[in-house]
């Protein structure tokens, strides 16, 4: 990348600053380093605390996923999606058995549809808490995280209770869900969790860190993804939105019974600064987890009777010939399943588009002419996760 | 009197001094680790250490520092020996020194000097030579970030730091520390911090100053856990790591005393009559400060390298200058000036 790359903020482009005989420092951020979010490697490029270039190194978490797809049958694989995005799994689970059930044409019961969308966004709240956490952490804050994780192991309290597992469900299979709802007021327990995050604990996040003088100071103006950046290289999800593009797939592209539902889409509005720049990205998380609550309240509310599975457990998943793809909103974004079949008992192939890959991207672009603690700021924005980039 | 004896006497007392500060300056290390971690627990909504000692984790900083006493003392293979082996001591050498000065009580302090608030600055400001150092000789690129950016930060934040107390000086007349104490006497109206608006002003910049000084959150650039990995201590382990630790809150609660000597009324109890025990109205305060300290960095998130040049060099220089001269007229003005 060229020297004269556009610079785009803070003192880096001020032009009468001397000139200083210097030499490119290179430096390996990652893939052991706190800011990386995993094991993400970054190599840059530096000159003093500006950043020339920065190229993202993967491959450290790969793990052939999509390979085992065409070993193990279309039930067992569900286990593997939930260690893409290991922050938000039912979505993982949402967006391929979505995928399994276009190709087999199959119908899914009301009910189980209605719980798959209410654990989705459960589980899309807390992968946005531990965002906002981990932004946090990146700018110096540690109260949040320790705030936004008492919020999250609810979640994963509430999550236990219908799947039996706090982190990896495996709870949604072709055709419904494993299990349905339990009896003991798990209704009722989520829909007062919501409540509570919705009126007490968005507000302590904001008056913390949201409108923190400090925290606006190193967000707004830093990092800014313009609309045509956030086109030429496929972001999706909050980063797309932070841009200031009004696109969700749960709702341009409705899957499962999201249209059903009444919900807004957050988009950047650049209060603080730019339209595109970290904190607008942050803040649609914010309003995400809000919306996320309607959408929850909407889906338990009008939770319809009947069954939650339309084949039986034990019965195999019978998948014709052919191919299918669907795209559904995660967490991070657009995840998209391209699935070949040829009939058997395992997929030919399975393609997966993974957001996070696309948004990482974006910090070659975006990344240059900055400083190292913005590019930490923006890294932290984008909220990748390794698992879901490598697979 | 035999001047042999005498000078016998005074090593002697040196001697016993110099024991007694390195004793504190160990033990504020170790009050200060548990301390720290109950207050971030406090403000975090979580216990913090409850295991070890029983009563609410007293030991948990005994055992710390016993288990780092048991680790591997590693020194890179590229690093440069000497300069490695020396940083630590020569930032623990710096904080060390700067107690001589305190005035705990009336007459018990280490070296009378007269000019006791310079000799603290100047004997303190040694430490970003020792943190320099130490990024410099780990030949780690970590490290020497944090190093670069703790020279810059230290050096610049020792100026409003200094000049905030130069108000103080101007009342007193005097550079000596016991001076500036005697001169707040008469309870807590007395104190310098509320004695005019401009040294109510000078009082808070020095506490800004103060948490960038002793590289604490928000200001704590050259470690920036999140950004440099550890900063300077990169590379370092076992003792070595744990004589920077040490400097830390040994320089956390320097900084909390001189904060006290020279504007909360040092050795003085806030109502007069109350003053029995000196040193330990002295302490408290210099806790109370600690304790402030370790709220702001709680609680806020870290600002960017050049946003805290910005501030040094643009609002806290011109602010405390502006002190400085308002102190000065408001003496003139008010007639205390004879």
């Amino acid at each position: 990348m060229a020297m004269d790359t556009k610079k785009t903020n803070g003192w880096a482009d001020q032009d009468d600053v001397p000139e200083i005989k210097s030499e490119l420092l290179e430096l390996n951020m990652g893939p052991q380093h706190p800011a990386t979010h995993g094991v993400l490697r970054l190599l840059l490029k530096t000159d003093g605390e500006i950043v020339y270039q920065v190229t993202p190194v993967l491959g450290y978490l790969h793990r052939c996923a999509e390979k085992i797809a065409e070993g193990v049958n279309y039930k067992q694989w569900v286990v593997y999606t939930d260690r893409f995005d290991y922050l938000a799994p039912m979505c993982c689970n949402h967006a391929y058995v979505t995928a399994v059930e276009k190709l087999m044409q199959q119908e899914v019961p009301e009910r189980a549809e209605h719980i798959r969308v209410a654990v989705a966004e459960l589980s899309r709240i807390a992968s946005h808490l531990i965002a906002l956490a981990t932004f946090g952490l990146d700018m110096g804050a540690w109260t949040p995280l320790l705030y936004c994780f008492r919020e999250r192991e609810e979640i994963l309290n509430l999550l236990e209770r219908i799947s039996g597992g706090r982190m990896l469900y495996n709870y949604m299979v072709p055709g419904g869900v494993r299990y349905d709802i339990p009896e003991d007021g798990w209704v009722k327990d989520v829909l007062s969790f919501i409540t509570m995050l919705e009126t007490k604990k968005i507000k302590d996040y904001n008056q913390l860190l949201t409108y923190n003088k400090i925290f606006i100071e190193r967000t707004a103006d830093v990092g800014v993804i313009s609309k045509e950046d956030a086109f030429s290289y496929a972001c999706t999800g909050p980063v797309l939105r932070g841009s200031g593009v009004k696109f969700d797939c749960r709702r341009n592209d409705p899957y499962s019974v999201y249209s059903k539902f009444d919900f807004e889409i957050p988009v950047g509005l650049g209060e603080m600064g730019t339209v595109g720049d970290c904190w607008d990205r942050y803040m649609v998380r914010v309003r995400e987890i809000e919306q996320s609550c309607r959408i929850i309240r909407q889906a338990l509310d009008t939770l319809p009777e009947g069954p939650y599975q339309a084949i039986e457990l034990h019965k195999p998943v019978k998948v014709p010939a052919g191919a299918a793809y669907t795209r559904t909103e995660s967490a991070k974004g657009e995840i998209g399943h391209y699935i070949i079949s040829d009939g058997g008992q395992t997929a030919f192939r399975n393609k997966v588009r993974s957001p996070s890959f696309c948004n990482l991207q974006v910090v070659e672009k975006v990344g240059v002419g900055q400083m190292v603690s913005d590019l930490v700021a923006l890294v932290g924005s984008l909220d990748i996760v390794l698992g879901e980039i490598d697979r | 009197m035999g001047g042999m004896s005498d000078q016998g006497l005074h090593v002697t007392g040196a001697a016993l001094m110099a024991t007694l500060m390195f004793t504190v300056m160990a033990l504020c290390a170790i009050v200060f680790t548990w301390m720290e971690r109950k207050v971030a627990g406090f403000i975090q909504s979580r216990y913090g250490p409850m295991y070890t000692g029983r009563w609410q984790g007293w030991a948990q900083a005994v055992a710390d520092m016993l288990k780092i006493l048991g680790k591997e003392d590693i020194i890179p293979a590229q690093a440069d020996k000497g300069l490695f082996v020396f940083a630590p001591i020569l930032v623990l050498l710096g904080s060390l020194l700067a107690w001589a000065a305190i005035p705990w009580s009336p007459g018990f302090i280490a070296a009378d000097l007269d000019l006791g608030l310079f000799y603290i600055f100047a004997v303190s400001s040694m430490v970003v030579i020792g943190i320099l150092m130490a990024g410099w000789a780990s030949n780690n690129k970590w490290a020497l970030y944090g190093a670069a950016r703790g020279a810059a930060q230290m050096v610049s934040y020792e100026i409003p730091l200094a000049l905030a107390t130069i108000p103080v000086i101007l009342n007193v007349g005097s550079l000596n520390t016991q001076d500036i104490v005697i001169a707040q006497q008469g309870g807590m109206f007395n104190w310098f911090v509320f004695h005019d608006p401009f040294l109510f002003i000078a009082f808070w910049m020095y506490f800004i100053a103060s948490i960038a000084e002793t590289n604490r959150g928000p200001f704590d650039m050259p470690e920036t856990e999140s950004e440099l990995v550890a900063g300077y201590h990169t590379e370092y382990t076992g003792m070595r790591f744990a004589f920077f630790f040490l400097a830390e809150y040994a320089n956390l609660f320097l900084v909390a005393i001189i904060a006290s000597v020279v504007f909360l009324g040092g050795w003085w109890a806030p109502i007069p009559g109350l003053d029995f025990a000196p040193a330990l109205t002295l302490v408290i305060k210099g806790v109370l400060l600690v304790f402030l300290n370790m709220w702001v960095r709680w609680t806020l998130p870290r600002v960017r390298v050049d946003q805290l040049m910005h501030l040094c060099w643009k609002v806290m220089i011109p602010v405390t200058l502006l002190c400085i001269v308002g102190s000065g007229l408001w003496m003139i003005l008010s007639g205390e000036l004879g």
